[in-house]
C-alpha cells in the first residue's frame, strides 16, 4: 500500500517537482540577483573611492617629485632620513604609546566610578558632550584655552589669579634703575647700590620702565631735596622719565613725580637688613636707626619689582605635545567611558558579590574580577583608539601655532604638508600614506578577528 | 488604490515644488541696482568663479565682494567669490590636476603664476586687457605677470610693505620722535622701553612678518641688485650681507623689546600685534607690516588713522637711499571665458580699483587711479610711495622664491627666522637658510 502510495505520489511528483525544479533553481538565481542589484553599486564605490586610491598611491610612491622616474622604495627611506618627517615619526609613536591607554584607563576609572551613582547619566552626558563638536571647534577652544596672555589664555588666568591670591605683584612690576652706574641687581630680584653711604647722606633712587597708568594718583612732583638726619638715610625714589621727553637721567627734572609705597631698605655691610621704609607721595623715604660710623648700600627691594605670573608657553616646546594629546583625551574620554560602562552594565553582578563575600576590598574586585570581564571591551575600546590616534590631523593642524608645528607633526600632518604644503612632493607624500596605512593594518586585521569570533 | 495613486501625486508634486522653490533660492537674484554707465559687454546669463585668499576678519572680504558686484551690475554676469585662505596653492593645485580651476584667481606670489603658467594652467590674456595694462602700469608690473613674454595677469591689489607703523600718543609721550634711520629706531626703542611700553610687537606665529622684516633690511643693508641675486639664489645665504642683514634684525628682535617677550611674540598671531600697539593703553609703541595694517586698525581697534595711528617709511640703514618692498595679488585667467577675460580688463581699469582704494586697506598700482578717492593721508602717502617708486619697487622675495622656501609654514624662510627669533644665532639660520634654498631651488 504504501508502494502504491508512494508510486502514487511518485507519479504525481514529476507532475509537481518539474515546475517546482525550475522555479527553486531561478529561485536561489533570483536571490543572488538581488544581493547583487543591492551589491554593485556600493561595491563600485568602494572600488573607485578606496581600492583605486590605494593602489595609485602605492605606485605613486615609487616615483619621485614630479611622478616621471621610478625611484623605488627611495621615498620610504626618505621618511626615516628626513629631519622633519623622522620627528614626525617619532611624535606618532609618542601618540600611540601614550594616549589609547590614558583615554581607555581614564573611560574605565569614570565608568566604574558612576556606576551605581544617581547623576550617573548626567556626568556621562557631560563627559560625553565632546564628542559632539568638531576637532576643528576643539582645537579653536583648546587654543584659547592655551593661550600664553594672562588676559586671554584660560590656564594662565587661573594660574595668575592663584599666584597673586599668594602673593600679589609688586607695586612697579617691571620696573628698572634709570641709571646703570652704582646699581646692580640682586638675586632675589631687587636692586642695590654698589656703594656704600654713611648716614646724613641723601640718597636719590630714579626708575624707568613704568607706564604711566601704574603711577600711583597720589603721586606728587618728586622730592628735590631731602635733608637726612646724622642716623638717617634719606632720599627720593621717583620716576625718572619725563613725558613728552627731554629730560635728564640721574637729574629730578620739574614734571618727574615720586614713587609711592616703593619699598626701600638698608644693608648693613655683612649683608642684613637694618632698616625699611616705604616712599611717600613725593617719593621721599627715611631709613632710621643707623649707626652713624658704618656706610650702608640701599637696596630697592624685590617686593617693588615682583611681576605677575606671566604664563606659561603652553603651545611650544616641550609642552606643546602633551597639551595636545590633553586635548585629545578631553574629546575622546567620553566615548571610552560610554562604550565600557554598557560592557560594565552586561556583567553578572553575582560575580562581584561572591568575590566581596570571599573577602576582597573594592580594589581587588576591580582589579581581580572587573578588568578581566571587561577585557574584551577594553581591547575594542583601545584598538579602535590606536587606528584613530594614528590618523589625528586636524587637531594639530589647529590646535598647534605655526611656530611650534615643526615640533607637535604627525605623520599624516607631514603627509598633507609633503603633498600640499608648496613642496607638491606627491611621491613622498604617497610614500607616507602607505606607510600610515601599513601602520593601521594590524589594528584593522586585530578587530575584524575579533568581529569574526563573535565579541 | 485611488488613495495610494492620488498620495503618489501629491508626493510627486511636492517634490517638483521644493526641487522648484530651492532652484529658485539658489539662482541669481537681481538685486534693482542701476548700473553706472551702459556696459562694455553683456554677459548676462554667464557666471564665473573667482578665487582668493581673502577670509574673514579684516574686511578684505567684504572689499573684494564690492569690486565682483560692481562689475556684476556692469555686465549681467553672475559673479562668486570662493575664499581658499592662506594657502592658495593647496587649494588651486589638486583643482587644476582635477581640471576643475575657478574661472579667475588672486595670486599673490609671482613664484606661484610661474608655476602655473609652466603647467599650462593660464590663459594667456587677450588684447583688451593687455592694452589696458600696458596703458595703465609701470612695466615692471606687466613683466611681473608674465611668463617668457606671454602676459597672464594684472596686479590689481597692491601693498606698499615699507611702512613702519607706530602709536603717535605712545611716542608722543615717550618723547620719541618717528625713526627715519636705524640708529634713530634703535634708540627711539631704548626710549620706549624706559617710558614703560614694549617697544614693538611682531607676529612670530606666522612667519611671514619675520620675512618681510628681513627683506626690508636686506634691501637696504645690500641694495636693489644684491636683493635679486639672493632672490634667485645666484649667491648663497651665508654671504656677508645676509649675515649683517641678520646682525640688525637681531638688535630689534630681542626678547625684551617685544611685546610679549619671545614666547609671547613666537605665539602671536598678525592681527593681535597691531591690536597690542592700538590698544588703549597700548601694549606696544610701534607695529611693523605694510599699509593693510591701516584696514586691520580700522576694523580691530578703536584707533583712529591719522590720529592715534600714523606710519614712516622703513628706516634707512647706514644711508640708503629710499626703498620699497612691495607685495600684491595679481589676477589671472585659468578658464577660458569671455566673462573671465571681461573680468580681468575691468580689473586693470581705474574704476575697479576705486572701488577698493576709496575703503581703505589697499593700494593700486594703476597710473589712472585719482589718488583723492584714497580715504586718508596715510594710504594717499603709502600709494604715491608705491607708484613713484616706479620699476625701482622690489617685489616680495619670499614670494618670488619657490613655495616650499619662500611662503611655507614652519618650514624655509619662515619656520628658520622665527627660530632665528628664539636662539639669535646668526651664523647658524644663515647656514640653515642656505640648506633650504639650496633644497628648494634644486
Amino acid at each position: 500500500m504504501s508502494t502504491e502510495q508512494t508510486r502514487a505520489s511518485d507519479e504525481a511528483r514529476p507532475a509537481t517537482a518539474a515546475p517546482q525544479a525550475p522555479s527553486r533553481r531561478s529561485g536561489a538565481g533570483r536571490r543572488l540577483l538581488v544581493a547583487l542589484v543591492f551589491l554593485v553599486p556600493a561595491l563600485l564605490l568602494l572600488g573607485a573611492l578606496v581600492v583605486y586610491p590605494i593602489f595609485f598611491s602605492v605606485l605613486r610612491s615609487l616615483y619621485d617629485k614630479p611622478g616621471d622616474t621610478f625611484v623605488g622604495l627611495e621615498n620610504y627611506t626618505r621618511i626615516f632620513e628626513d629631519r622633519q618627517t623622522f620627528i614626525a615619526l617619532r611624535n606618532t609613536v609618542l601618540w600611540v604609546v601614550i594616549v589609547p591607554a590614558t583615554v581607555t584607563a581614564i573611560g574605565l576609572v569614570f565608568a566604574v566610578l558612576t556606576e551605581r551613582v544617581r547623576w550617573s547619566t548626567a556626568f556621562k552626558t557631560v563627559v560625553f558632550m565632546p564628542m559632539a563638536i568638531s576637532f576643528l571647534s576643539a582645537g579653536v577652544i583648546w587654543r584659547i584655552v592655551y593661550e600664553i596672555d594672562p588676559g586671554r589664555g584660560l590656564i594662565n588666568a587661573g594660574l595668575q589669579g592663584a599666584s597673586d591670591l599668594v602673593r600679589g605683584p609688586g607695586s612697579f612690576p617691571g620696573a628698572r634703575p634709570s641709571i646703570e652706574d652704582g646699581i646692580e641687581p640682586t638675586p632675589e630680584g631687587g636692586y642695590r647700590t654698589t656703594d656704600g653711604y654713611e648716614p646724613g647722606q641723601t640718597v636719590d633712587l630714579g626708575l624707568v620702565a613704568i607706564p604711566p597708568d601704574l603711577v600711583p594718583e597720589s603721586a606728587q612732583p618728586a622730592a628735590t631735596s631731602v635733608s637726612a638726619g646724622p642716623d638717617e638715610l634719606a632720599g627720593a625714589i621717583w620716576l625718572d622719565f619725563t613725558t613728552g621727553g627731554g629730560g635728564e637721567r640721574g637729574v629730578v627734572d620739574p614734571t618727574e613725580r615720586g614713587l609711592p609705597g616703593a619699598t626701600v631698605a638698608a644693608i648693613a655691610p655683612d649683608g642684613t637688613v637694618v632698616a625699611e621704609a616705604k616712599a611717600g607721595d613725593d617719593g621721599t623715604y627715611v631709613l632710621t636707626g643707623l649707626d652713624p660710623g658704618t656706610s650702608y648700600r640701599v637696596e630697592l627691594t624685590r617686593d617693588t619689582f615682583r611681576e605677575s605670573f606671566q604664563g606659561y608657553t603652553w603651545l611650544a616646546t616641550p609642552l606643546v605635545i602633551p597639551a595636545t594629546m590633553v586635548a585629545y583625551i578631553w574629546i575622546w574620554a567620553g566615548f571610552a567611558m560610554v562604550v565600557i560602562a554598557s560592557g560594565l552594565a552586561a556583567i553578572p553582578r553575582e560575580m562581584l558579590e561572591a568575590a566581596r563575600v570571599d573577602g576582597a576590598t573594592e580594589w581587588q574586585v576591580f582589579r581581580r574580577v572587573t578588568v578581566p570581564l571587561l577585557s574584551p571591551v577594553l581591547v575594542v575600546v583601545l584598538v579602535t583608539l590606536v587606528i584613530n590616534v594614528l590618523k589625528v590631523f586636524d587637531l594639530v593642524l589647529v590646535l598647534v601655532p605655526g611656530s611650534a608645528q615643526a615640533d607637535a607633526n604627525v605623520i599624516a600632518l607631514q603627509m598633507w604638508r609633503a603633498s600640499f604644503g608648496g613642496a607638491n612632493d606627491f611621491g613622498l607624500g604617497s610614500a607616507l600614506a602607505v606607510f600610515l596605512f601599513v601602520l593601521v593594518l594590524p589594528a584593522m586585521f586585530f578587530n575584524l578577528k575579533r568581529f569574526r569570533t563573535g565579541a | 488604490m485611488l488613495m495610494q495613486g492620488t498620495m503618489r501625486w501629491i508626493r510627486a508634486f511636492a517634490l517638483v515644488a521644493t526641487l522648484a522653490l530651492i532652484a529658485a533660492a539658489c539662482g541669481n537674484g537681481d538685486d534693482g541696482t542701476d548700473t553706472p554707465e551702459a556696459p562694455d559687454v553683456d554677459l548676462t546669463g554667464q557666471s564665473i568663479e573667482v578665487a582668493g585668499v581673502w577670509a574673514e576678519g579684516t574686511g578684505e572680504l567684504q572689499r573684494i565682494n564690492d569690486v565682483l558686484d560692481a562689475f556684476a551690475d556692469l555686465t549681467g554676469a553672475s559673479v562668486s567669490f570662493t575664499s581658499t585662505g592662506d594657502d592658495i596653492a593647496a587649494v588651486l593645485g589638486p583643482r587644476v590636476e582635477g581640471g576643475d580651476p575657478p574661472d579667475v584667481a588672486f595670486l599673490p606670489q609671482p613664484g606661484l603664476l610661474r608655476d602655473f603658467a609652466a603647467q599650462d594652467a593660464l590663459i594667456p590674456l587677450d588684447e583688451t586687457a593687455t592694452a589696458t595694462i600696458e596703458a595703465n602700469f609701470a612695466s615692471t608690473w606687466s613683466d611681473l605677470a608674465s611668463v617668457d613674454g606671454t602676459l597672464y595677469g594684472v596686479w590689481f591689489k597692491l601693498s606698499n610693505k615699507s611702512t613702519f607703523w607706530y602709536n603717535s600718543n605712545a611716542l608722543g609721550d615717550a618723547g620719541v620722535t618717528p625713526p627715519t634711520t636705524w640708529d634713530e629706531l634703535v634708540a627711539g626703542m631704548a626710549t620706549l622701553s624706559d617710558f614703560g611700553v614694549a617697544p614693538h610687537a611682531v607676529d612670530g606665529a606666522s612667519g611671514w612678518v619675520l620675512s618681510d622684516w628681513f627683506e626690508n633690511v636686506y634691501l637696504r643693508v645690500a641694495g636693489p641688485e644684491m636683493y635679486d641675486q639672493l632672490t634667485n639664489h645666484e649667491i648663497p645665504w651665508t654671504d656677508p650681507t645676509v649675515i649683517t642683514a641678520l646682525e640688525r634684525m637681531a638688535e630689534v628682535m630681542q626678547g625684551d623689546l617685544l611685546a610679549g617677550g619671545t614666547d609671547g611674540t613666537l605665539q602671536s598671531e598678525f592681527p593681535n600685534s597691531v591690536t597690542l600697539a592700538f590698544a588703549d593703553p597700548p601694549q606696544a609703541g610701534m607695529v611693523y607690516e605694510g599699509d593693510f595694517v591701516g584696514g586691520v586698525i580700522g576694523t580691530e581697534t578703536d584707533a583712529v588713522v591719522g590720529e592715534d595711528a600714523d606710519f614712516v617709511d622703513f628706516p634707512s640703514i647706514d644711508g640708503s637711499p629710499t626703498s620699497v618692498v612691495v607685495s600684491g595679488d595679481a589676477a589671472v585667467l585659468m578658464r577660458d571665458s569671455e566673462a573671465g577675460q571681461a573680468l580681468i580688463n575691468y580689473l586693470a581699469t581705474a574704476e575697479a580699483a576705486e572701488v577698493w582704494a576709496s575703503q581703505g586697506g589697499f593700494t593700486s598700482a594703476n597710473t589712472g587711479v585719482d589718488t583723492s578717492v584714497y580715504p586718508d593721508d596715510i594710504t594717499r602717502r603709502s600709494a604715491e610711495a608705491l607708484v613713484g617708486a616706479g620699476d625701482a619697487a622690489k617685489f616680495d622675495m619670499s614670494d618670488l622664491q619657490p613655495a616650499e622656501f619662500g611662503s611655507t609654514a614652519g618650514q624655509g624662510i619662515w619656520g628658520l627666522l622665527q627660530e632665528f627669533v628664539r636662539t639669535g644665532d646668526v651664523q647658524g639660520t644663515a647656514e640653515a637658510l642656505e640648506d633650504a634654498a639650496s633644497r628648494a631651488f634644486g
